[in-house]
């Protein structure tokens, strides 16, 4: 693990963000006075612990034993064959414990939260996958768990929100507003102003104010760490292109951060186009919104002309969000990263086009990703190479993808 | 800087409220809640009743510093389109008839981002508006609405928590004008039960770092709460108590009354 820590190429050139949390004029600490005082003990504590060499030995040996990390790079040949083009590589966080990359993180704040003495953790989650891991890791360490979710978001993934009670979380559905991952936001926030003295908000994404666009990024970078190091040693390059799907945008960040200074990769964040972007139902931040301030942060958001928030509308919970990670506005203005999207029929499409050639389930999330990259790949020739983050499984969609194929289970 | 010192609206008053020896009583209402037409009698109705200065809210599609009562009442304007624009006509209607009472708008960053900070500040002073208490953007990070604000004679008001280390309670002294707001306790408005005696202790902690007035909201709904509150701070804030009223009744009229029997009743109380 210490040979892959030691790879801090990326870390060493690129510093974003200042010491403020701005990623240029994105970013940033945008929250009420009361907390603001728990936001500084949080970002005073991951600094400290960042480097601290018992803490980091505490991590990766959670990572290896309990995640189950290294996660597999691999080489989708027969579905690459078909598409004509580049060779697809998948990175199979799908293979982690509890079946997404979410675990990464959880784990991450859950060993800080351990350390700062906070007693009680909260969390918002969208598809479920980041509030299972939340419960996950509370179940581990005995915490008393609080997860806000959607109520629209409790309904269409039924199956997670059992798996969190099996864990002992209490889940609260949330009935405000679009009843979805921006009003579970919403209410974490509400409950940690209420509670800020013994709680740990242990958010799912890149978002927020800072630090936990920077902490998340940093939990999640092993994704691209690995990486990296798989296929250099599987291609002897590196890749050309990297592929994620982008809700807030922590999977993205995770496999992109490590390969930032490599100018030769290119980074593509797939956002969730919906029903497309002329019906205005989707999340595409980037090809339809603008730059606002959102829940804790500046970045790009998808709000009217008077800045109220709009809701988004996406087939996949998870990327079912107004805004998106500041880091990814920030690489999208410099140029670093491109913002394409894939719509539900789109991603639909890739979903099953994975599944019957290479026999994995992917989640629809991720299935955004795989959408894009199958348009990328035959523009490429085939000794060229592109990672897609396979961030999540399927097993979640199940009731999603078969009611959409007019199948009852 | 030599600005042109006309003394604020808030300035005048809180002079006004010292040299009468009583303290200031601030009502705060969502502007279009609960319909657009509502809010600039409303406004009227509470000065009649005792308010000194008027915090009104610019509605927000996710109120994430508010309690379920005052998010409701974003959600009533805002489905009703009200919007910054709206809000800062309102303001100019109120002026019509009440050049003396201060506006402070309260409210979320994102419509002002989105309007521009010059161009909010140059049409708020030419509403009438006195000052802005934007609740999600510590000091340090607000310059880019700081040096408009200045500029148009804007009063930026902070908020400071029971949690604010004494460094910040200093850092947003300086940065704030016309009054800093203390929040009472740790929590959404609406919240909890008020510790006199602790809020008492903070307000004189922080008075030893700004000559500014103390204002204490969260918590207060009645008139002892206010009474006590009014003994230990130069103004005290109501919102939550204020806004379940037009929540509650069906018609405008009932609301009203109902909002200014509870503002009578504090005024009342906090000046025996």
């Amino acid at each position: 693990m210490s040979e892959i820590r030691s790879d801090k190429k990326a870390e060493q050139r690129y510093c974003q963000p200042d010491e403020r949390g701005f990623f240029g004029v994105y970013g940033g600490r945008f929250i009420p006075e009361t907390l603001v005082p728990a936001v500084q003990e949080l970002k005073e504590a991951f600094e400290k612990y960042n480097q601290d060499p018992e803490f980091l030995k505490e991590f990766d040996k959670d990572l290896a034993h309990y995640v189950g990390r290294p996660s597999p790079l691999y080489h989708a040949e027969r579905w690459s064959r078909e598409l004509g083009g580049a060779q697809i590589y998948l990175k199979r966080e799908d293979l982690n414990h509890t079946g997404a990359h979410k675990i990464n993180h959880a784990v991450g704040q859950i060993l800080l939260a351990k350390r700062m003495g906070k007693k009680r953790i909260i969390a918002e989650t969208g598809a479920g996958q980041h509030g299972v891991a939340t419960a996950t890791v509370c179940a581990r360490l005995g915490l008393e768990c609080v997860v806000y979710m959607g109520a629209k978001d409790v309904q269409r993934q039924s199956a997670n929100v059992y798996r969190m009670k099996l864990l002992g979380a209490t889940v609260v559905p949330v009935e405000n507003g679009s009843k979805t991952l921006k009003d579970a936001v919403n209410a974490a926030l509400r409950d940690w102003v209420s509670h800020v003295d013994d709680t740990f908000y242990l958010l799912g994404t890149v978002v927020g104010p800072d630090p936990y666009p920077k902490m998340v990024r940093t939990f999640q970078s092993i994704i691209g760490r690995e990486a990296r190091r798989q296929i250099l040693d599987q291609a002897g390059q590196l890749p050309d292109a990297l592929v994620a799907c982008v809700g807030g945008g922590s999977n993205a960040m995770g496999l992109f951060y490590p390969f930032l200074e490599d100018k030769s990769v290119k980074l593509y964040g797939v956002e969730a186009g919906g029903e497309g972007i002329e019906s205005g139902k989707h999340a595409a931040r980037f090809s339809d919104g603008r730059k606002g301030v959102y829940q804790g942060n500046r970045t790009h958001i998808m709000c009217d002309d008077a800045g109220q928030i709009i809701e988004s509308h996406s087939v996949s919970a998870g990327l079912d969000y107004p805004g998106v990670g500041p880091e990814h506005a920030w690489l999208r203005e410099v140029g670093r990263a491109e913002y394409p999207f894939a719509t539900d029929e789109e991603a639909l499409q890739a979903f099953h086009d994975l599944t019957s050639y290479e026999g994995i389930i992917p989640a629809l999330e991720s299935s955004h990703a795989l959408a894009y990259a199958s348009k990328l790949a035959p523009t490429m020739s085939p000794d060229q190479s592109i990672i897609v983050n396979l961030s999540g499984r399927g097993d979640k969609d199940m009731h999603t993808v078969a009611s959409i194929d007019g199948i009852t289970l | 800087m030599t600005e042109v010192n006309n003394t604020s609206r808030i300035d005048a008053c809180f002079e006004r409220l010292r040299k009468e020896g009583r303290k200031g009583l601030i009502p705060y209402v969502t502007a279009g809640d609960p319909g657009p037409e509502a809010t600039v009698p409303l406004l009227h109705s509470m000065v009649e009743a005792g308010a000194d200065i008027i915090e009104l809210g610019i509605p927000f599609s996710d109120p994430v510093a508010d309690g379920p009562v005052i998010e409701l009442a974003h959600q009533r304007a805002v489905s009703q389109g009200v919007t910054l624009a709206d809000v800062l006509l309102m303001v100019e209607e109120f002026r019509k008839k009440d050049n003396v009472t201060p506006i402070a708008l309260m409210g979320y960053l994102n419509p002002i981002e989105i309007m521009g900070y010059e161009t909010f500040a140059w049409r708020a002073a030419e509403a009438g508006v006195d000052g802005l208490l934007a609740v999600d953007i510590p000091p340090e990070d607000a310059d880019d609405m700081l040096v408009p604000l200045r500029k148009h004679g804007l009063d930026a008001v902070f908020l400071l928590s029971p949690n604010t280390a004494d460094e910040r309670i200093s850092g947003i002294c300086e940065a704030a004008s016309g009054y800093v707001y203390y929040v009472s306790l740790k929590g959404v408005t609406g919240a909890g039960n008020l510790d006199i005696n602790e809020v008492q202790r903070r307000v004189e902690h922080i008075k030893g770092y700004t000559r500014l007035p103390v204002c204490v909201g969260f918590g207060i709904r009645d008139g002892a709460s206010a009474s006590a509150i009014s003994k230990v701070a130069d103004a005290v804030i109501v919102g939550t108590a204020l806004v379940k009223e037009l929540a509650a009744h069906e018609d405008l009229e009932g609301a009203k009354a109902a909002i200014t029997a509870r503002l009578t009743e504090m005024r009342t109380a906090m000046d025996q």
